[in-house]
């Protein structure tokens, strides 16, 4: 028996379509392609070929090990830096904090790009001091460490947000209960805060070696010069090296990322299901501990790792761009804008990626804003019990790598869309819909969340006034959760601005991006324009994280991702 | 306007589970107030948000005259049922000033200009916050903030007004103001008012009408005169006014109100199985001598008088008040001068 649909509720009957048709073109319908073109190239045999290549299997080791590494890195860096900053009385938390999140805001092209700029033979900011190795002897990043080092540098706030979290979840209660039972602070620290702050550890570690998996900017750089293939350069090199085969060949290899993501994942899942705790007494506030005469060097400790992941590297990137050629030592002689100026002024590539980046992320960040508005309406008010599925589909193509996604609209675009029969392959239009897939969590979440804190009762309150949906969703709904809305906005239009894995794969001539342009400057050797431009990126990036910052206040918790 | 009829209405929520309104009955007559009283879960909620259209009937359906407003294949949606809500958290929207607030079901009816104007300055005016005109909810104490979803409900002369237990979060003195105002908004608008509360001495101050519901179910509905002498049964005697249940020999015949020789009687009667629930209130329970032997539990001073709670020989206790002070453990002599059988 069917039970008649309850029509008291406030959302118009095209609601449920319209989310379903979203969600069914953004998250369905390329992630189901794309597992269909896998599946039968491995039916069809063509997939044993690639899986008896020698080359495939020295990738996946090549990722497993950069990734494990990687990960390591990142708990050693975000676990330290959770535990110092959140359990001890360190001076200026919220500075260090915010700076420890930036090298994950900064695109990995660039983060690559500054690194390089740090070490190795022909590092200007070396030479200016006069530290820089001879000529001809290695670039030491051109390696599985140096790969794994930047992994960790560039994913350690995954598990310091992670850690974080789950150690200011604790109860408190539970900390002074173990006080008065006489235990010493260090035996509370030991007994009682790291076993329960465990899944959190372990969590963040998930997160960081799926997102060290579905890397691409850094193995890019500083792989693929020393012959180090992971699987999305390899991906990248297949797809450059355009074949028959390579549809085949490619699906069944994000397909093997994508089960690498997913295992991750499902770990990730599993320990934070542990998390009950959470709901038993007072949380979210931690006894701070004293660290006495220790505290200077910690502090000292934490500002040196600042200085070495983020200070020193950009650094390098900027002496980099004010050197008038790669190699050359920058002197007070030497220095020159001269990149800033060919890339501002002169090279119409560098104007080209600008407005494609510029107009793909404001369209992205705004034309998202529309469908996810509506789609978090749904998914908070709505009592049906598709909810929990939609919200899942929802997130799936965040959560997996880029380069994944970019493979499956790949397939699904390659050939005319049927019926209209327009093919929008090698068009600015398939970057598009890729970002709308890619970012449609991003965008999603903050919206999710004030709708979830705004009381219904102003809603039901318009409708008695006699307001119909679009009218009280004009008047009531949408300002009040215009603080998240805004900093939806800026948080998608940051990520797809300095987006590289998606449109590297997507872009044709007339359509690169940002990142694409900054790693094609980089492989052509055009070292000093490269980071040019990325100090541009970068100041960018600051300068959108400090506006959410500062907004940080009047929005719904965990809308900005570094705060919790 | 005309009178709101719920007939024999019903709403499940998970298919299978169990009822939280159940056949529910009741006609509120034009201009009446109607208090829905029952303890929390009660489904006294439910039933204002079905009256208001945020929730859809199971089973029944809602009429306002000759108007069917639901039932469980049709719904008139919420936006057009010229209904007005004062909700239990005010609802009052923080993005407009408390004018655009009262004035917002103006706005989307599409009336503008000098006349909204003259609307909400009368409204504000009713419930003197005419110099907050311009002040953000965020601004205004919670009694304040009362008033002003009070005027957002005046403002568009709805047919019905429901309140959603609208006093819950206010504090005792702002209780006693606003319930003098929500009267006074009752006798100026003539609106048919149905107001949702837990709390019975609320509900027989300000309504014409008490129903009673628990569990789904409607109890009784009368008077508030009606419904504290006569109440009918065990549940709407335990929560309308104070009071003690004794449970005692049944009396012989349909008689209900026992004077204190019919009482003498009941108490004096031989122990048997039939039993019935007789209400005793406490104002009704005097000390006197030569009548029945009570001892003293508790004692409680309540400043005009001490609030007794007594023992019968059997064990079961009693309310009464005294005007002297007594100890516990006395022993006194009781006269039950009247008592209801529920």
């Amino acid at each position: 028996m069917m039970r008649p649909q309850n029509r008291g509720n406030s959302q118009p009957r095209w609601l449920f379509p319209f989310v379903v048709t979203v969600i069914f073109c953004l998250s369905v319908l390329p992630l189901g392609r794309l597992a269909a073109t896998g599946i039968m190239s491995a039916f069809r045999g063509g997939a044993s070929e690639l899986l008896s290549d020698p080359g495939l299997w020295r990738s996946v080791y090549d990722t497993l090990s950069t990734s494990f590494f990687g990960m390591i890195a990142a708990v050693v860096l975000g676990g330290g830096f959770a535990l110092l900053l959140t359990l001890f009385d360190i001076r200026g938390k919220a500075l260090l904090g915010f700076l420890f999140m930036l090298p994950t805001m900064i695109p990995p092209q660039v983060t690559a790009l500054a690194w390089i700029g740090m070490t190795g033979p022909s590092s200007a900011l070396l030479k200016a001091i006069g530290l820089a190795p001879p000529l001809g002897s290695p670039q030491p990043l051109y390696s599985i460490g140096g790969i794994a080092l930047l992994y960790g540098a560039q994913n350690a706030a995954l598990v310091y947000l992670s850690l974080r979290a789950g150690l200011l979840a604790l109860p408190r209660d539970a900390v002074e209960a173990a006080r008065l039972s006489g235990a010493s602070s260090f035996q509370v620290l030991k007994d009682v805060i790291l076993p329960l702050s465990l899944p959190g550890l372990a969590a963040g570690a998930a997160i960081a070696f799926v997102s060290c998996v579905g890397n691409f900017g850094i193995p890019a750089i500083l792989g693929i010069p020393a012959g180090i293939y992971t699987l999305p350069t390899l991906i990248y090199s297949k797809f450059a090296a355009f074949g028959p085969r390579t549809f085949a060949d490619i699906s069944v290899l994000s397909g093997l990322i994508a089960i690498l993501s997913v295992i991750g994942l499902m770990v990730e899942a599993r320990v934070l299901r542990g998390r009950d705790y959470r709901v038993i007494g007072l949380s979210g506030q931690v006894a701070v501990f004293r660290l006495g005469a220790w505290r200077w060097l910690a502090e000292l400790l934490l500002w040196l790792t600042i200085f070495l992941i983020l200070a020193m590297p950009l650094i390098a990137l900027v002496a980099s761009s004010l050197a008038p050629a790669y190699g050359v030592p920058l002197s007070p002689a030497t220095v020159t804008i001269k990149a800033y100026e060919e890339i501002l002024f002169r090279q119409a590539a560098t104007r080209i990626a600008f407005t494609n980046s510029l107009s793909l992320s404001l369209a992205t960040a705004f034309g998202l804003l529309v469908v996810t508005v509506l789609t978090g309406y749904f998914l908070v008010r709505s009592k049906s019990r598709f909810v929990g599925l939609i919200s899942a589909l929802a997130e799936i193509p965040y959560a997996l790598p880029g380069i994944v996604l970019a493979v499956a609209f790949i397939l699904l675009f390659a050939a005319p869309i049927p019926v209209i029969s327009i093919s929008i392959y090698g068009t600015i239009w398939i970057i598009l819909i890729a970002y709308f897939s890619s970012f449609f969590a991003v965008s999603l979440k903050p919206v999710v969340s004030a709708f979830r804190q705004l009381d219904p009762s102003l809603e039901e309150a318009a409708r008695l006034s006699g307001a119909g949906f679009a009218r009280r969703l004009a008047d009531i709904v949408v300002p009040l959760v215009a603080p998240a809305a805004g900093a939806s906005v800026i948080l998608v239009f940051l990520i797809a601005c300095n987006e590289l894995t998606v449109s590297a794969l997507l872009w044709s001539a007339g359509t690169q991006t940002l990142g694409v342009l900054i790693y094609n400057l980089d492989d052509s050797g055009s070292f000093n324009i490269a980071a040019a431009l990325s100090v541009l990126v970068v100041i960018m990036v600051i300068a959108m994280m400090v506006v959410l910052e500062l907004m940080a206040k009047r929005l719904p918790k965990g809308v900005v991702p570094w705060r919790s | 306007m005309a009178k709101l009829i719920l007939n024999r209405l019903s709403k499940t929520f998970d298919l299978g589970g169990r009822a939280a309104v159940n056949d529910v009955s009741l006609t509120v007559r034009e201009g009446g107030f109607l208090a829905l009283l029952g303890p929390s879960g009660c489904g006294k909620t439910t039933v204002l948000r079905m009256i208001a259209g945020f929730e859809q009937p199971s089973d029944g359906s809602i009429l306002l005259g000759e108007r069917v407003l639901a039932d469980a294949s049709e719904m008139v949606a919420p936006e057009h049922r010229n209904m007005a809500m004062v909700f239990q958290s005010y609802a009052l929207w923080p993005h407009m000033s408390v004018a655009e607030n009262v004035g917002y079901p103006l706005k989307v009816r599409g009336i503008s200009g000098e006349k909204r104007d003259r609307k909400v300055r009368e409204a504000l005016a009713a419930v003197h916050l005419e110099t907050y005109a311009d002040r953000r909810p965020a601004d205004l104490s919670g009694g304040q903030r009362q008033r002003v979803a009070l005027a957002r409900c005046l403002v568009t002369e709805p047919d019905v007004v429901l309140l959603d237990e609208p006093l819950a979060n206010l504090d005792r003195h702002l209780r006693q103001e606003m319930e003098e105002t929500f009267r006074e908004f009752h006798a100026r608008s003539g609106a048919t008012m149905i107001y949702v509360t837990h709390d019975q001495a609320e509900a027989m101050a300000l309504a014409t009408d008490v129903a009673v519901m628990s569990e789904g179910k409607l109890l009784q509905v009368a008077t508030p005169e009606e419904i504290y002498a006569r109440p009918e049964g065990r549940l709407v005697g335990g929560l309308v006014g104070q009071g003690a249940i004794l449970s005692l020999p049944s009396p012989f015949g349909d008689r209900r109100l026992f004077d204190w020789p019919a009482m003498q009687d009941i108490l004096a009667g031989p122990a048997q199985e039939a039993r019935a629930d007789i209400l005793v209130r406490p104002q009704d329970v005097e000390i006197a001598a030569e009548g029945q032997v009570a001892t003293v539990l508790s004692v409680l001073f309540e400043g005009e008088r001490y609030a007794l709670r007594l023992a019968l020989p059997d064990g079961q206790a009693l309310r009464a008040f005294s005007r002297q002070p007594v100890k516990v453990g006395d022993r006194l002599s009781i006269v039950i001068r009247a008592a209801w059988r529920l």
